[in-house]
């Protein structure tokens, strides 16, 4: 394969992939109303397009050509940068993961993974990880109060519960013997029955609690919750400043929906005779699901309660699950 | 307690005046409001008012201030009153009841009265920059003025941190939560110290929404308060017409027909289920649990559809005229009743699915914001919020009007005093009142609905029209009101959020000489502080919003 | 291969780069900013006499659970490569492991009973 075709290749899968998910995230905000719509008994977006699914465009060029308002007393540099660093994080976490199984299109075989890192998994919470100084040097930036509450409830929260999720994988891991998302996929071919999700369900759970977390989900969404906070570290953004972060949380939504999908759920094997691509694509879209439905029922927790259950019920099970996973494995 | 008995407890040296208050003097009364607090059980100072008899009968002084108590029976009323002379100061009372700090910060406010040793005495109604005292009967009601400057409050903030031990504020962060702020309902200004997210110490500031209610109330005729008094707590503006209605009938020592009692109490009812609705909708949200708000207001969006029908207006209904109400049900109105009625015990019964059970919920209510029930009968808080505390106080049994007594029904009460509690008692009101509707709705007589006295009820359109006499009876208590007979009285029913009360002067005239309401939301968010210190941000909110603090009644 | 990985990580940090620039740079399609007014004011719930900026010192129990995080957070990294080679290393590798989270939990309960992690 000579250079450029790989060079090709390589952009054009960022393009696709970064486009789809940014598609992805864009729908599912319209979702996101619809389904809260429905739960909530009201009809959501009704007005702009058919069942108001042009809403989306309408939010697009309303954010696009907002006004660009930069508060006074703020640290200039640093508010432009933090969104950006909030959506460019999301975006590059994406880059190890596999989304579908590798397909052949007019005799040339694509793997649809931009970069196959062999510690993908590493990388991927490694860099989704940089997108806590998103919220923190917006929160630290806008001279306002209410940012630098929102930046510390982010900060605490987000940390707190990267440990909890590091944790968690750990006993997977002990068990396929790799960190590449590939492998862990592979690892769980062969039907429902091979998922993870049934020899360690302690750290699937702890996994999904932590998404939640990381995700700034309710019931854990402390960080910019309006009663208490204002909008948290986002209060003095808007327009696409403010879309930035928007966009950022929701391909993080993306990403953690994908990878519970492969760590724990089969990832993209096929069952029965539907074909990975689909089965994929039902997954994440079970776990964005699963999301808003958690957000339809549930009251938010306090954040001293979300470090209560971080810190002294979350991470000893974690160790917990881990030491028990040695143990059974050696 | 007897006249007499009252007389020979201190040894002659009080009299009574027609009004059937106490007179006292002015050096006695820190004693005479002891004795009465503790030996003759009168817990609970109601209200504090001044009345300035400039344009009356100023003979015997210009001022006089006035205390209203209740029993700890809850059914007996006693008045004190203080004839000041021409230094207008008073000894404050705020060592015996809490709930006298605001109440005498308004006096000053509004009448220019000092209280001597009084902790906090400064404007709380009106603005900082404001000049003059506006109740004040020579206070010219046309002279506008512009106050621009925000108080930044730290009078008020830094000897209450001095008071806790703390001698550089270096390490606290000062935050506003309000005016403007999505848990504020309505426009409240809580102006915290915080050490991380704990709060350390509060001070509230209120008055944004203030409009000088009882100002208009002096230059209108009765009938032409009532809209007015809509807008006092508008989540339930038909209990605060009742309110007002039924003072001015006592004055007028009038009993309005049977009918109309029974609509009073069927509306009454209604609205007391649509007002807790709002106050547990606005507070879930608070909480993030979203989805109860739309369960919560989707019935009380039926129950408006019913009294648009009934009364003409959604939220300021002005349904009660003195003597009465002013329209009969309407056709077909039992069955929109039956499925308002329906609709809100669905909201509540898939609320409560939601909530009941929640591990998050209970942990975010439970033991957070929690006022002890002395210490919240000091405070002066009644209603729901009382009743959570476990003091089982609800006029409708205390001391029953429309027939309340006839009715089969339960008070709620609570056992901690928290904001768990507050929600619960309200859900519980909510079945208790439709509970109440239903059986009026089975006994309510045919008949008029307004007294058929001609001084007093407006007449019939239809004698308007067709009649001379409906005429003149029109034209004669549209322009000059219904006729009060000279009296100082104060009455109250069970407002949705705790005794409403009102204290009208009157001085035979058809417009009242003073009106003084007492909105209970003004007591609770007077305890606020004592609840949310030491609490996080989080607690604050849900704190703010169980109390029910509705900003229209609270700053008038 | 390695080249190839910096290759497409180069593209992919470049795009990722570009796009959030280039909707920002969209701003400029509407109203341009107007600095003279009352919007650029710091929100603190429609009070602007405000007391106390936001450069103040902030209370340290938040930053303690950061601090803690950087603890434990460094420790997951070394535990990553044996629990990848777990078999491997077999009753040794785990015993070393045991030891060293033993060492970790023990931190955790002194942590715990110092009251580092009550928020109050």
């Amino acid at each position: 394969m000579s250079e450029t075709a790989v060079i090709i290749e390589t952009i054009v899968k960022a393009v696709v992939v970064l486009s789809v998910v940014a598609g992805m995230g864009a729908f599912a905000t319209w979702i996101e109303r619809k389904v809260l719509a429905f739960m909530q008994r009201r009809l959501g977006p009704m007005h702009v397009g058919p069942y108001g699914v042009l809403q989306l465009a309408a939010d697009g060029i309303k954010l696009f050509t907002k006004e660009d308002i930069i508060p006074q007393n703020a640290l200039k540099p640093i508010f432009v940068l933090a969104p950006i660093v909030a959506a460019t994080s999301a975006f590059v976490a994406m880059a190890a993961i596999p989304y579908f199984p590798e397909f052949t299109v007019f005799g040339y075989t694509v793997h649809p993974i931009v970069s196959d890192i062999n510690v993908a998994l590493l990388y991927v919470m490694g860099v989704a990880s940089v997108g806590i100084y998103g919220p923190l040097l917006a929160g630290m930036s806008s001279a306002n109060k209410w940012s630098l509450l929102g930046a510390a409830r982010a900060v605490v929260q987000i940390l707190s519960f990267e440990v909890v999720s590091g944790l968690s994988v750990l006993a997977p891991i002990m068990m396929i013997g790799s960190l590449s998302l590939i492998d862990i996929n592979d690892f769980q071919s062969g039907g429902v029955t091979n998922w993870l999700l049934w020899k360690q369900p302690l750290a699937f759970l702890l996994f999904a609690i932590a998404g939640f977390a990381e995700t700034n989900r309710s019931p854990f969404d402390t960080i910019e919750f309006e009663a208490e906070i204002v909008s948290g570290f986002a209060t003095e953004y808007s327009g696409m400043r403010w879309g930035l972060f928007f966009v950022g949380e929701y391909a993080n939504m993306i990403t953690i929906a994908v990878l519970v999908s492969i760590i724990f759920m089969g990832g993209y094997n096929p069952i029965w005779f539907i074909p990975g691509a689909i089965v994929m694509l039902l997954k994440v879209s079970f776990w964005i699901f699963l999301f808003l439905w958690v957000r339809a029922a549930w009251p938010h927790v306090r954040p001293d309660q979300l470090m209560w259950v971080c810190w002294k019920v979350l991470m000893p099970l974690a160790l917990v699950n881990i030491l028990i996973t040695g143990i059974v494995l050696v | 307690m007897t006249v007499k008995n009252f007389k020979t407890l201190f040894e002659n040296r009080y009299f009574i005046e027609d009004s059937g208050a106490f007179i006292v003097e002015k050096s006695n009364i820190l004693d005479a409001l002891h004795v009465i607090k503790n030996r003759d059980n009168y817990t609970l100072l109601l209200d504090m008012t001044a009345v300035d008899y400039l344009k009356k009968d100023s003979s015997k002084a210009r001022f006089a201030v006035i205390y209203i108590l209740r029993h700890s029976d809850f059914s007996q009323i006693l008045m004190l009153k203080v004839y000041l002379d021409a230094t207008l100061t008073l000894p404050s009372v705020t060592s015996l009841f809490k709930s006298a700090n605001w109440a005498e910060r308004e006096i000053w406010d509004q009448y220019g009265i000092q209280f001597q040793n009084h902790p906090n005495l400064k404007r709380i109604l009106n603005h900082k920059e404001f000049i003059g005292h506006p109740l004040c009967k020579d206070y010219p009601i046309t002279q506008g003025q512009l106050c621009t400057k925000t108080d930044d409050l730290m009078d008020e903030m830094t000897p209450l941190l001095k008071s806790k031990g703390y001698e550089n504020f270096e390490d606290l962060m000062f935050l506003n939560l309000g005016p403007a702020h999505p848990a504020s309902h309505g426009t409240i200004r809580n102006f915290v110290a915080l050490e991380g997210e704990t709060i350390v110490s509060t001070v509230s500031e209120i008055g944004y929404l203030h409009r000088g209610f009882e100002k208009s109330c002096e230059n209108h005729t009765y009938n032409q308060i009532i809209p007015y008094t809509d807008r006092l707590n508008y989540c339930s503006a038909i209990l605060n017409n009742i309110a007002f209605a039924h003072t001015v009938e006592g004055m007028l020592g009038v009993e309005i027909p049977q009918r109309a009692q029974y609509i009073r109490v069927i509306i009454g009812e209604l609205s007391r289920a649509i007002d807790h609705l709002v106050c547990l909708a606005a507070m879930l949200v608070d909480m993030g649990a979203l989805t109860n708000y739309w369960y919560l207001y989707n019935p009380r969006e039926s129950v408006y559809t019913l009294l648009s029908k009934l009364t003409g207006a959604r939220l300021t209904n002005s349904y009660m005229r003195i003597g009465g109400v002013s329209r009969d049900f309407y056709e077909g109105f039992e069955e929109d009743l039956r499925y308002s009625l329906k609709d809100i015990q669905k909201g509540v019964g898939d609320t409560l699915k939601l909530i009941a059970h929640n591990r998050i919920f209970h942990d975010r209510t439970q033991n957070v914001g929690i006022i002890k029930k002395d210490e919240a009968l000091n405070r002066g808080i009644t209603g729901p919020n009382l009743r959570a505390c476990g003091i089982a106080y609800d006029l409708r049994v205390a001391k029953p009007y429309y027939g309340y007594d006839t009715f089969d029904f339960n008070i709620p009460i609570g056992s901690t005093g928290d904001v768990y509690d507050r929600m619960m008692v309200r859900f519980e009101e909510i079945e208790q009142s439709i509970y109440i509707i239903k059986q009026a709705m089975k006994r309510i007589p045919k008949g008029d609905i307004m007294l058929n006295n001609h001084s007093i009820a407006l007449p019939s359109k239809q004698s308007v029209y067709t009649s001379i006499e409906g005429v003149m009876n029109q034209f004669k208590l549209i322009y000059e009101g219904v006729k009060v007979p000279s009296k100082e009285y104060y009455d109250a029913i069970e407002g949705a959020n705790g005794e409403l009360g009102f204290f009208i002067v009157s001085d035979g005239s058809g417009t009242p000489y003073k009106v003084k309401v007492r909105p209970p939301c003004f007591y609770a968010m007077s305890a606020l502080p004592s609840m949310i210190e030491g609490g996080m941000i989080a607690d604050a909110v849900l704190s703010l919003g169980s109390l029910n603090i509705i900003a229209g009644e609270l700053d008038r | 291969m390695s080249a190839q990985l910096v290759l497409s990580l180069s593209v992919v940090l470049i795009l990722a780069l570009g796009v959030p620039v280039l909707f920002l740079l969209s701003s400029k399609l509407g109203p341009q900013e107007s600095t003279k007014n009352s919007k650029n004011i710091p929100y603190e719930s429609g009070i602007t006499h405000c007391v106390g900026g936001c450069d103040n010192r902030f209370s340290v129990k938040f930053y303690l659970v950061a601090i803690l995080f950087v603890l434990f957070d460094v420790e997951i990294v070394f535990m990553f490569p044996w629990a990848v080679r777990v078999r491997e290393l077999g009753y040794f590798g785990l015993f070393e492991m045991f030891a060293f989270i033993a060492l970790l939990v023990l931190g955790l309960i002194y942590i715990y009973r110092s009251g580092a992690l009550k928020w109050q």
